[in-house]
């Protein structure tokens, strides 16, 4: 049973079209991920979903109907940027969420699965980056939501922050709960998410599972040079190539062939590494840019 | 519905006293005004005065045949009010609207005991046109009014104002600046649960510091309070409301804290000036005194100031009192329809 449709969803800002006609459904307890770069439209199209932005046209339902006054009992939201309330402890900012709804979590378990126990009678304004995040995702679950909306829940973390939030994740996933997240970060898709739906300039460009994805638009490797490789060295090569900031990525399905070439050619492969294509290939692909261009 | 009120209260509640610079001026404010004032007073430092006259244009021979008078009338910085009647003119010097009273045409002149700025007039007055017959000083009947007693209700109205416009306004723009109202706004949490709580929440932090302060100057001053001290808390009630009120009306939609101080300064500065909180509008333009009258804290003052200094029952205040009613209603009315949780 899908917990979430979303057919033909448009948004339209006075000079700019933000969501153009998106359209997915999300199966109840699975883990449903909007991948696009900076404005893309990801959070314009679960602010829309959410309730917070009003649509422009198309249709969404919760549990198979409208959304009517249980929906905003029923969802966990985690916004992007959110300031906590001033001069309250993680502990009273928890129960000040929880006794907005009818139905709270137990307490004792949101402590538990977002690992606040060191910092609940902390002042919000002394907890760290991973920790505020935290709390916030405590925030989102304080109702015991059936669907959470997660909006890029790990930007600006570091790495490990970043792996104890993709844990959570996890666990909440094990509770049964529906997981909708938006990310910029290609292994945070692969690694959490059942289905993604890539976005660029409000369109869903393609969806599906990820490594059907993978198999079905990047089957090859990526060979990544760092050196300094000339443009007229590489305008031969039989397989597509870009120029990115630091690198030059050459996409090919055949390695050996390629790499022929670029030694005829007089390539410099000293700091060479070659690579399974992986969703950030797929995106390049698809738009030409790169996901956090 | 009640327990997200009470959460909202709560939490707002715990910001205010929790946030100890803000808490500490909000109760400091007023005291420093009035100690600040009263030493002035004591020293003599007042530069306007205001001075009443009984018919002066009726009576043109006698008074201009008087040198101390027409020196007088010279004075710089006086100035001169003119009343029909000794019986119309009395009870503002009792009030201290007025610093001192002339009757021209009599000789005579009248000064409160207790007014420092009144003392000051009266020696200008007699020394005024050397040489020349003095004027007779006549005693003031019925209570006279101590200076402070005068000034203190305008003191805490203003303190109130600043309190519940800021202090609400301010608020709810940074809070929707800053995103938490966009927080709030996917929770059951419904406007009007919001507003009420904010409302509440700045009604009982005024009451609590408006009767603390209101404690403290009564040991230190120790005035007294003629009428009933329900009514003096009915209006004072019924005035924070309104400003809470305004100040919810301010902060309806913008999210840029300047822009919402900049409004709060053009609406604060005029009223705290016109609302007769530091001087009254005794011979002011008959459009000057109009325009006071839209603020509500020139109602509440006047109120406060004749429930504590002459008893008045607030039966004979019903007009001030339902212009804040009626204010309060609008500014909410208003507030609530263009609120909007986020900046669009």
């Amino acid at each position: 049973m899908n917990i979430l449709e979303v057919n033909g969803l448009v948004k339209h800002f006075p000079e700019v079209k933000a969501v153009d006609g998106v359209s997915f459904s999300i199966p109840a307890g699975s883990c449903f991920g909007l991948l696009g770069p900076n404005g893309a439209g990801k959070t314009t199209t679960i602010e829309v979903i959410e309730g917070i932005q009003k649509r422009t046209s198309g249709d969404i339902l919760y549990k198979g109907a409208r959304r009517g006054p249980s929906f905003r009992q029923e969802v966990g939201i985690q916004l992007q940027n959110t300031e906590l309330p001033q001069f309250l402890t993680v502990r009273e900012t928890l129960n000040f969420y929880r006794n907005l709804y009818d139905r709270r979590a137990d307490l004792s378990w949101l402590i538990e699965i977002c690992r606040l126990e060191e910092i609940m009678d902390r002042d919000n304004w002394k907890i760290s980056g991973g920790q505020k995040q935290r709390l916030l995702l405590a925030i989102a679950l304080a109702n015991d939501p059936d669907l959470v909306f997660l909006d890029e829940p790990t930007t600006g973390l570091d790495p490990q922050a970043r792996r104890h939030l993709w844990e959570i994740v996890r666990r909440i996933r094990m509770q049964g709960k529906t997981v909708v997240l938006t990310t910029h970060y290609m292994e945070e898709a692969q690694i959490l998410c059942e289905t993604i739906a890539i976005m660029d300039h409000g369109k869903i460009i393609a969806m599906g599972e990820p490594e059907e994805l993978l198999a079905q638009y990047a089957r090859g490797s990526t060979v990544v040079l760092r050196g300094l490789a000339r443009d007229d060295a590489l305008s031969g090569l039989q397989c597509s190539w870009d120029r990115l900031e630091d690198r030059v990525e050459i996409r090919t399905e055949n390695v050996n062939e390629c790499l022929r070439e670029l030694i005829r050619n007089d390539v410099d492969l000293t700091a060479m590494t070659i690579r399974s294509q992986n969703l950030e290939d797929l995106f390049l692909m698809l738009t030409g840019h790169s996901l956090r261009g | 519905m009640l327990r997200r009120m009470w959460t909202i209260f709560v939490a707002r509640n715990k910001e205010f006293y929790r946030d100890r610079a803000s808490f500490g001026w909000s109760i400091l404010f007023p005291f420093l005004v009035i100690i600040g004032f009263s030493f002035l007073f004591d020293q003599d430092r007042q530069a306007m005065y205001k001075v009443g006259l009984i018919g002066p244009s009726a009576q043109p021979e006698r008074a201009a045949r008087s040198p101390q008078y027409d020196d007088f009338r010279k004075t710089r910085f006086v100035e001169f009010v003119e009343f029909a009647s000794a019986d119309e003119a009395l009870p503002k010097l009792l009030h201290h609207r007025i610093d001192m009273l002339v009757d021209p045409g009599a000789g005579e002149y009248w000064v409160s005991r207790s007014s420092p700025r009144g003392y000051v007039v009266e020696k200008l007055l007699s020394s005024s046109g050397s040489g020349s017959a003095q004027f007779k000083k006549r005693e003031v009947e019925g209570i006279e009014i101590p200076y402070v007693e005068w000034m203190f209700p305008g003191i805490l109205g203003m303190n109130m104002m600043f309190s519940a416009l800021f202090g609400v306004g301010y608020v709810v723009v940074r809070y929707r600046k800053n995103g938490a109202l966009k927080r709030l706004s996917v929770t059951p949490l419904s406007p009007f649960e919001f507003l009420t709580a904010q409302i509440i929440s700045r009604m009982v932090i005024l009451i609590a510091t408006t009767s603390f302060v209101y404690a403290g100057c009564a040991l230190m001053y120790r005035f007294e309070c003629r009428g009933s001290y329900a009514a003096l808390v009915f209006v004072f009630a019924l005035g924070g409301f309104s400003m809470v009120a305004l100040g919810l009306l301010i902060a309806a939609r913008s999210a840029s804290e300047e822009f919402a101080g900049g409004v709060l300064n053009i609406l604060t500065w005029p009223m705290m000036f016109l609302s007769e909180v530091w001087f009254s509008l005794e011979g002011a333009k008959p459009w000057v005194k109009g325009l006071a009258k839209i603020f509500p804290l020139t109602h509440m003052v006047d109120c406060t100031r004749r429930i504590m200094n002459d008893g008045t029952p607030l039966s004979q205040m019903l007009p001030q009192v339902a212009v804040l009613a009626g204010s309060a209603v609008l500014f909410l009315a208003l507030g609530s329809v263009l609120f909007q949780w986020q900046k669009k």
